[in-house]
């Protein structure tokens, strides 16, 4: 038979791929609706990032460095956010790879439950999350009484923060993970473990490398959520000023402070929460592509085999 | 309605599909676009109806010039390899979908449908969706749907390929039914010559953007026009050799070729199938190259053996009848001798001729 | 291991606290769980939740399917940019999407000095909150829509256009219908999110019970009163919606995975 050169495409693939004549709209419409996706995507996104900055560095960036580090209560909320979100990041972390290799290698009985459950705090209003912990731990909470007793401090203090933002956050991690292990399968681990690995060399030189990036993206969006996240925070914290403030909840602080020095502050605070944001973004881009190769790889070599 | 098309070329990238093509499609008739693919077969036709837009020359449908015309208002049947039926729809919505949007009185829809569903044989799953049906009985509903707004012509493209080979062997049976009874104008696209031989009343047959030949099954077959058509319509035994005064020299293979009586030496290949080979335990005829066998396979409708020569480094294929292998009692090892019933002779580059 | 691990942790973060809510609203009577979570205040405050949660979500449905089909279709110049900044309300912590609204449509504002002079008062109304929600939920649908709108087969569009169906009716009687699913789905995403959220609300509402006052500040201001029972009342109005919603989505997601496995 006929082959023709690999590299010449065939008619198929390229027509799928350009100007196929009954897809495509008159100029007009495309116009329009170009046109007014871009406005709404100026006004309701790019509009508002512009603002944060300009309102912050508005009196010039001396004004800006000393908006943020002259001021002590600020200060503390930067420290106390990078040190509570490291640990819901890490608790999550162990539960995502923990629960993801739980459903995807698994067979029992309740699996469509568990991810039910674990979706459940996407479900969960931050309000109502942070409730749920102050009916455990608050004075009048069902543990309240036994913690007093025992001087133990949870709510009002850094472990309730630390623990609504795990709550908050705990779908992230899994979610990514559970497609990516799935695609993949478990036939690299089985071979790893006939050519005499065990169960912990298997985890490290097989299955770490193969989820890496989808781990990672998991990471970066579960670490974004946990530092902006306001409500639940909001609920728990007791909001003791330059004890229990996190960057969100200063910026809602000096927001209502109600002089003009404190907005612009607010604003200080608020365009370190969009850089971090946009940085969230960026590298989200740059894995997306990563994960998505693996997928394709991984759905090409069941399809060869 | 017949279609005409004149010096169609098309360019995706660098990659020409098209090149100054021209074709006319005879009202009534069933032609079948025949290559392999990137021939260009499935732009001809998407450009036949208004899918794709051609970067030179014209579409006529009879007498009216449709080249600017979009799809929907050509007025086609088009049936899709993959079926491209609306699988929210049931097979009734489906089948009514172009008379809905043409606003056609409820009863007359109705009837229509049903008129259509028992036309291509599926009364009574009006009421399934395609996801509840066999690939062949998609591929009918998208028949069906395709003819409800009594289109001028019908196209399909490479409607079988995605089927079973059984199921693609009845559908291509009835679809010659179906074509003798309603003779609408119909254009295909198949890479499978079987299919194309089984079915069309004309084949063209078309490679890197051009056609090759266009004929009757029996002409195309009988008589391939270049060495693509030949060796693209099934196995054949190439033989590298000179033309000179008449006859054909390929190696040990001698055939009278009138058709050059010049002095004058040419290289020239000759092409043979493998039924027009003989086998003898003996040399005989003008010239037969002497070969061993290497291989047999006696299983199926003729047993095929691979013969091979050493003198001239060439291993061919022979299909042998099933009572002349009984005959032979051949075994790989054997040494044989092998001549050719009859050889088409190409010479290259310009002139191809023919015995 | 890592089974008995997930369990544990879950039943700690998720089981142990949706228990201690559901016990404490219990401890109410029917007579008293009506008074908590059912007064006048208390249906206004829902009133402005949902039917703000509706019209971002209603509105996000209709961007967002535009944004998707704009960003699937067509070629524009920074189309990669422009995709990507769909995701930014998703990752910008929604204090500061409260905090940048309530800047840019005060009366001094970006957008303010413009619309007040028309009569469009947008910060501290309603409508301040519908917006805020509205660019809060953006992503959902967007990219629930995305990879469907990018699976669809062109044969199907090309099939309606050869039985003569305008470009028109091509979109709403073959590719909206194929749409709907992912289109319901990214709505009740946005719906469920929006009922919840807080952060963002909270800087750009005047707190008008009716008019701006929404219910999860209801259930901070019982809490800070240390009303536990009547909060968790009105917490328990919340999360049934919210499970409501994540029902639906999850149904169907199966029915769309059930008909993409028959039709293949």
């Amino acid at each position: 038979m006929h082959s023709i050169p690999k590299h010449m495409p065939t008619s198929t693939v390229v027509s799928a791929s350009r100007g196929r004549s009954a897809q495509e709209d008159p100029w007009w419409v495309r116009w329009t609706l170009i046109s007014l996706s871009v406005l709404v995507l100026s006004v309701l996104v790019i509009l508002p990032i512009a603002n944060v900055f300009y309102h912050a560095f508005s009196n010039g960036v001396a004004a800006y460095w000393n908006n943020l580090t002259g001021d002590r209560e600020t200060l503390h909320a930067i420290q106390l956010t990078l040190f509570v979100v490291p640990i819901a990041v890490c608790a999550n972390v162990i539960f995502g790879v923990a629960a993801a290799w739980a459903i995807t290698r698994f067979r029992f009985p309740g699996r469509t439950i568990l991810t039910t459950m674990i979706d459940l705090p996407f479900a969960i209003s931050p309000v109502v999350a942070g409730l749920m912990f102050v009916l455990l731990f608050g004075a009048k909470g069902y543990f309240g009484p036994w913690l007093q007793q025992h001087n133990i401090q949870i709510l009002n203090a850094w472990p309730a923060i630390a623990l609504v933002t795990t709550f908050v956050t705990l779908p992230f991690v899994a979610r990514e993970l559970i497609p990516v292990m799935e695609a993949i399968g478990s036939e690299e681990e089985i071979a790893a473990i006939s050519l005499g690995a065990n169960g912990w060399q298997m985890f490290w030189r097989v299955t770490i490398p193969n989820i890496k990036w989808g781990l990672l993206y998991g990471v970066i969006l579960c670490n974004a959520r946990a530092m902006g996240e306001f409500g639940a925070v909001y609920v728990v914290c007791g909001r003791v000023i330059g004890k229990t403030e996190t960057m969100p909840i200063r910026v809602n602080t000096l927001f209502e402070g109600g002089t003009s020095e404190t907005y612009s502050s607010s604003f200080a605070v608020a365009s370190l929460l969009t850089m971090l944001s946009l940085v969230t973004l960026f590298i989200k881009i740059a894995l997306e592509h990563k994960t998505q190769a693996d997928l394709k790889e991984a759905a090409q070599t069941h399809q060869t085999e | 309605m017949s279609i005409v098309v004149k010096n169609l070329s098309k360019q995706f990238g660098n990659f020409k599909a098209l090149d100054n093509v021209s074709l006319e499609v005879p009202s009534g008739s069933l032609l079948a676009l025949l290559g392999p693919s990137g021939s260009g077969k499935t732009t001809l036709l998407r450009i036949i109806a208004g899918l794709d837009n051609a970067d030179q020359g014209q579409v006529h449908y009879e007498n009216e010039d449709v080249t600017h015309q979009s799809p929907r208002d050509r007025e086609v049947g088009f049936v899709f390899q993959h079926y491209a039926l609306f699988r929210h729809m049931t097979i009734f919505e489906n089948v009514a979908f172009g008379m809905r949007v043409r606003s056609l009185p409820r009863s007359e829809i109705q009837n229509r449908v049903h008129e259509l569903l028992r036309l291509v044989r599926l009364e009574g799953l009006h009421k399934r969706y395609p996801s509840q049906l066999s690939g062949g009985q998609r591929q009918r509903v998208a028949l069906a749907r395709a003819l409800a707004v009594k289109p001028r012509m019908l196209l399909l493209d490479e409607p079988f390929g995605a089927l079973d080979a059984k199921v693609r062997q009845e559908l291509r049976q009835w679809l010659r039914q179906l074509h003798d009874e309603i003779h609408l104008t119909t254009v295909f696209v198949t890479h499978d010559q079987e299919e194309a031989f089984e079915v069309a009343d004309r084949v063209v047959v078309m490679n890197k953007g051009h056609i090759e030949q266009s004929g009757t099954p029996q002409e195309v077959f009988d008589h391939p026009a270049t060495p693509f058509v030949m060796d693209f319509l099934g196995n054949v035994n190439v033989f590298h050799g000179r033309v000179e005064n008449g006859m054909a020299m390929m190696g040990a293979l001698n055939i009278a070729y009138p058709d050059y009586p010049h002095a004058e030496s040419r290289n020239a290949t000759a092409y043979v199938r493998p039924h027009e080979l003989d086998i003898e335990r003996a040399p005989f005829g003008t010239s037969s190259l002497e070969a061993s066998v290497t291989q047999v396979n006696p299983a199926g409708s003729v047993a095929k053996v691979r013969v091979f020569s050493k003198e001239f480094g060439l291993a061919l294929n022979v299909d042998l009848n099933l009572e002349r292998y009984a005959e032979l009692q051949l075994k790989p090892g054997d040494l044989v001798y092998v001549a050719a019933r009859r050889a088409r002779v190409f010479m290259p580059p310009a002139a191809d001729y023919a015995i | 291991m890592s089974l008995g691990f997930t369990l544990v942790y879950l039943c700690l973060l998720v089981v142990i606290p949706l228990i201690a809510l559901f016990t404490k609203a219990s401890s109410l009577t029917l007579q008293q769980f009506i008074a908590a979570a059912w007064t006048e205040r208390v249906r206004a405050a829902y009133f402005v939740t949902f039917s703000s949660s509706l019209i971002a979500a209603i509105a996000d449905t209709i961007l967002g399917l535009m944004l998707a089909w704009v960003l699937v279709r067509y070629d524009f110049p920074f189309k990669r940019l422009f995709d990507s900044l769909v995701d930014l309300p998703f990752a910008l912590p929604t204090a500061v999407a409260g905090l940048v609204y309530s800047s840019l449509y005060a009366h001094n504002g970006w957008m303010g000095q413009f619309l007040l002079p028309l009569g469009i008062k947008l910060a501290y109304s309603q409508s301040a909150i519908i917006l805020v929600l509205t660019f809060i939920g953006l992503p959902f649908v967007v990219r629930t829509v995305q990879p469907v709108l990018e699976s669809l087969d062109a044969d199907v569009e090309e099939a309606a256009a050869c039985l003569g169906a305008s470009r028109w009716q091509t979109f709403t009687r073959v590719l909206l219908p194929s749409l709907y699913p992912a289109l319901i789905t990214g709505f009740a995403l946005t719906f469920a999110r929006a009922i919840g959220e807080y952060g963002s609300v909270v800087f750009v509402s005047s707190n008008v019970p009716g008019k701006t006052q929404i219910a999860p500040f209801l259930i901070i201001q019982r809490l800070e009163e240390f009303k536990y029972a009547e909060a968790t009342a009105v917490a328990i109005v919340l999360l049934i919606a919210s499970f409501a919603m994540l029902i639906v989505i999850n149904a169907l997601e199966r029915r769309t995975q059930a008909a993409n496995s028959a039709a293949n």
